[in-house]
């Protein structure tokens, strides 16, 4: 496409609404002022429109298009609230029925629409991936051309740029000696100051004007690290259940690394025991009510020398650690958190054999509920055997004894008696309060002796090679941010013109605070204090100043 | 020290009131332009002095309990109104607005007063809650809503000033509704106080959604009964509920909605029966002096301020503690996204003015409705939607 040659010489893209380098418009407009918002400069997107990727560049540039995607997100993620999200369900519970159950025929609908899991769905992933589009193509289609307008603006002006600026005032002056006094002015006021032929041009945070596009640097940076989760070996994400005891395996950590837990700790706010300021709401809840800790005292482990199948691991101590909520255990890129837990697991059960009539003990037995062994001998002849042993006992639907799960939550024991006067054994079924007979009226019985309980705990193993580019995204987000609304670019141009000095200035915000700069600067040289012609033209526009500037 | 703590709320709380008034008596100073009166600076020494009482408060309640006063509804409820004031503090600074403190500054009372409705007890920490950031993340978050609230403060004096009165409109009538929810909030505040006062106490026996036999305990007359509620023998002489509900809608905080609405309504058409105009009409005279593009400005450059202190606080400072007390960093908890969905709104407001021109009545529409973003996730997701985050009790 052919480029614009202005009458000052420079040579500008094709679509520039005004010279780069000294303000003449080059298209006529009719409005009063210039529209200052990205220099005038030439957007690919306002320039070309003939193409596919023309119109799709165009679609996506366009800011209106960026916030109804926000809008449209925003609005979806509200939904995803009045109801709990899948994830956040009761465990064993199918969702189709609990939404259902829960909330009546709104939840159903709900569920139907596939509200449960709005967040993981397709379309709410599709949102986030336009907007990190429309991100891309708004920034590129409006950085370059304002990197290069403003990088070419020149010091003299055109009367015409500097007429149709939003603040602007001609004085007639005789002595041009003045300036320099100004000039002083602004310099303490930190602004650089750019001379030619007794013209000004003093420019002051340009840099801001780089803070929404930084920003959004930041902000796909961001998404692409929430894209890495997908990548494999990125992410760790596994649960680790480990009762008081026990040394297990670290899962996801490929058999490298062990832990075993100590002990876990749950304690809760005591009446008494804790500062009295505390005593009220204490009382409100209940003592004993509220939790105040929840700690597996651990110890790591690091496997020594290969992998050998059916062989014990050699492991080396790495480090103890008190495993708390908000205090993770960290090494080597892995982290553990504590998550649940579960109090007083059985551990063993104790049971003597008697005899049923005189209650007569003959000895004792200890079944430990995760390794039971199959036989114990009491001495004299006395003998039990456990010919079935049921963890998480119940009937199927067949009647007959089960188990729903390897966790010993309800027991069940079927025991063998050997005594001198049966040599044959007896058969008992031992579970929790209840004791059957199948083969007749016995002689001897099992009776319940005790229990040994421990706690479990419940780890989270975590690793997330991604958060460093969160991290990375997330600042240089903030930065931008900060950059780009803390400061502001303001420039103030002068031009001696006729034995006039004519004054403009711009901002890309915050005018009232460039207003009360320009006049402390001016204040005593007699230069004319600029007016508002934005807020002149509103008022003539008939009394009423609300509505667009 | 918990008694010293209370009073010092309690001063700050009486000095706003007093503050507001002088700040009001401004209004009458017909002179045009930002030249402070003696009657704003009085004004602003006095919300100085409440907010150096507040702070008072704040730091003895923080010794006495050991950890920051921001762990509960009530505290955290209270230091985003003091938030409110500093934000109100620094903004009358640059600008040498006396009309917007008597915006801001009943804004800043409702919330506190709001505030004081929930249990004040200090309450221990939960293990989830035992951490440094506890304090860094909640302060920040509570101090970006609060200057955001600013921005609302100003967007209100711009529609009462603007908003044509003289014939019923779409803008009047929404321009209503927002002072309604404001007077609402004060039905809400005396309803509650009136009861509390009157010690009034109902305890029912009702059946849970799960057909358990469960205790609730009404501080309000029961117009709304739990499902299949029965008063206790001691609560013989309260009143009966007019309708029972079922078991999965919570009655006890619906009851309470209930009677706020009828506090506010109350109070609402009594204003109208007095004033014999909308609410927003009467006020209109007050602010007829208001320099529109200052307020426009103040309303923006609130905005400007106050995102990225939000975007710290409620999302990166967030996120950094979600992993480290979570596990993760994002978990599509209520809480987390109604953050979210705050970002996401201003970050709409800021394009839509940046690059679209909508500025002036548009501007403060929006300003006004982040507001009620924020309260929605300040109220309903700690009341109605509860999370992981909902430390809020009853």
């Amino acid at each position: 496409m052919e480029q614009v040659k202005c009458e000052c010489g420079h040579v500008n893209p094709y679509g520039t609404a005004f010279c780069e380098a000294c303000g003449k418009p080059l298209e006529e407009v009719e409005k009063p002022l210039l529209d200052m918002r990205y220099e005038g400069s030439a957007r690919r997107s306002q320039t070309y429109n003939k193409t596919v990727i023309d119109k799709i560049w165009n679609f996506f540039s366009s800011v209106k298009v960026g916030v109804w995607l926000i809008v449209i997100t925003l609005i979806a993620s509200a939904i995803g609230t009045i109801f709990p999200q899948k994830m956040y369900l009761p465990p064993n519970v199918t969702p189709a029925q609990y939404y259902e159950d829960e909330y009546g025929w709104a939840g159903k609908l709900y569920y139907e629409l596939g509200f449960d899991n709005l967040y993981g769905s397709w379309w709410y992933m599709l949102l986030i991936a336009l907007i990190g589009v429309s991100l891309v193509i708004c920034s590129l289609d409006r950085v370059i051309p304002l990197y290069r307008a403003l990088n070419n603006q020149g010091v003299t002006r055109h009367d015409a740029f500097l007429r149709r600026q939003r603040l602007f005032s001609a004085t007639k002056i005789e002595d041009a000696r003045l300036l320099e006094a100004i000039k002083e002015r602004l310099a303490k006021r930190r602004y650089h100051i750019r001379e030619e032929n007794g013209n000004i041009l003093a420019e002051k945070g340009r840099f801001s004007r780089w803070g929404p596009y930084v920003n959004h640097i930041g902000l796909i940076i961001f998404l692409i690290g929430a894209m890495l989760r997908f990548v494999p070996g990125m992410y760790v994400d596994k649960v680790l259940w480990i009762r008081e005891g026990e040394t297990k395996e670290i899962p996801g950590t490929n058999g490298e690394y062990f832990l075993k837990n100590e002990k876990f700790t749950f304690e809760t706010y005591q009446k008494g025991k804790e500062n009295a300021v505390f005593n009220a709401a204490i009382d409100r809840v209940g003592s004993g009510m509220v939790a105040k800790t929840y700690e597996t005292k651990a110890v790591l482990y690091k496997r020594v020398g290969p992998v050998i199948a059916g062989e014990e691991p050699k492991l080396k101590k790495i480090k103890e650690y008190k495993i708390r909520v908000n205090e993770p255990l960290k090494y080597d890129h892995y982290a553990l958190y504590q998550v649940d837990f579960k109090l007083n697991e059985l551990k063993s059960m104790s049971f003597a054999l008697i005899d049923k009539q005189t209650s007569k003990s003959f000895g004792m037995i200890t079944v430990d509920l995760l390794q039971p062994k199959e036989s114990y001998d009491l001495g004299n002849g006395y003998r039990v055997e456990l010919l079935s042993y049921f963890p998480d006992f119940y009937f199927d639907d067949d009647g007959n004894p089960n188990t729903k799960s390897r966790v010993p939550n309800n027991p069940a024991f079927v025991f063998k008696m050997y005594a001198p006067d049966k040599p044959k054994g007896e058969v008992s079924f031992v579970a929790i309060r209840q004791t059957i007979e199948p083969f007749g009226n016995n002689k001897y019985k099992m009776a319940f002796a005790g229990i040994d309980t421990r706690n479990v705990s419940a780890l989270t193993v975590r690793r997330d090679f991604t958060l460093w580019v969160l991290g990375i995204g997330g600042a240089v987000f903030m930065i931008g941010l900060i950059q780009g609304m803390y400061w502001n670019h303001r420039r103030i141009w002068l031009k001696q013109t006729n034995g006039e000095v004519w004054l403009a200035a711009h901002t890309n915000k915050n005018w009232f605070g460039l207003k009360r700069e320009i006049q402390a600067v001016i204040d005593g040289t007699g230069i004319t204090m600029p007016i508002d012609q934005a807020e002149i033209a509103k008022k003539a526009q008939g009394g009423d100043e609300h509505g667009t500037a | 020290m918990v008694q010293l703590s209370s009073t010092l709320l309690y001063i700050a709380f009486v000095l706003y009131l007093i503050g507001t008034f002088f700040f009001g008596g401004t209004i009458r100073d017909k002179k045009e332009g930002r030249k402070t009166t003696r009657w704003a600076t009085i004004g602003i020494v006095i919300t100085i002095v409440g907010f150096i009482s507040q702070l008072g408060y704040f730091i003895t309640r923080w010794m006495a309990a050991g950890h920051a006063p921001v762990s509960n509804l009530f505290e955290f409820t209270t230091f985003f109104g003091m938030m409110l004031v500093a934000a109100f503090i620094i903004i009358y600074f640059i600008y040498k607005t006396a009309i917007l403190g008597v915006f801001t500054l009943p804004v800043a009372l409702l919330v506190i007063a709001y505030a004081s409705m929930f249990p004040r007890e200090i309450t221990p920490l939960i293990p989830a809650l035992q951490s440094d950031w506890l304090k860094i993340h909640v302060t920040t978050a509570a101090a970006g809503e609060a200057i955001l609230a600013v921005s609302f403060a100003a967007g209100l004096i711009y529609l009462i000033r603007v908003v044509d009165q003289s014939k019923p409109s779409k803008r009047t009538f929404w321009l209503e509704f927002v002072l309604f929810c404001l007077i609402t909030t004060l039905g809400f505040v005396g309803v509650s106080s009136a009861f509390a006062i009157a010690d009034y106490e109902a305890k029912f026996q009702w059946i849970d959604k799960n057909g358990k036999k469960t205790e609730a305990i009404y501080e309000l007359p029961a117009l709304v009964g739990p499902h299949k509620g029965t008063l206790e023998k001691e609560s013989k002489d309260r009143l009966q509920p007019l309708v029972e509900m079922p078991a999965v809608i919570n009655a006890k905080k619906l009851n309470t909605v209930i009677w706020s609405l009828f506090g506010g309504a109350v109070l609402y058409v009594l204003l109208r029966l007095v004033l014999r105009k909308r609410v927003a009409a009467a006020i209109q005279p007050f602010v007829k002096n208001v320099n529109l593009d200052l307020t426009d400005e103040i309303s923006y450059r609130a905005v400007a301020i106050g995102f990225p202190v939000f975007t710290l606080g409620a999302l990166i400072f967030a996120m950094i503690w979600a992993q480290i007390a979570w596990t993760r960093f994002w978990g599509w908890d209520p809480k987390e996204v109604w953050a979210l969905i705050t970002w996401l709104f201003y970050a709409a407001f800021l394009h839509l003015r940046l690059s679209r021109g909508w500025h002036g009545e548009k501007s403060a529409w929006l300003a006004v409705i982040g507001f009620a973003i924020i309260m929605f996730n300040l109220v309903a997701v700690n009341l109605v939607i509860a999370g992981l985050h909902s430390y809020a009790g009853s």
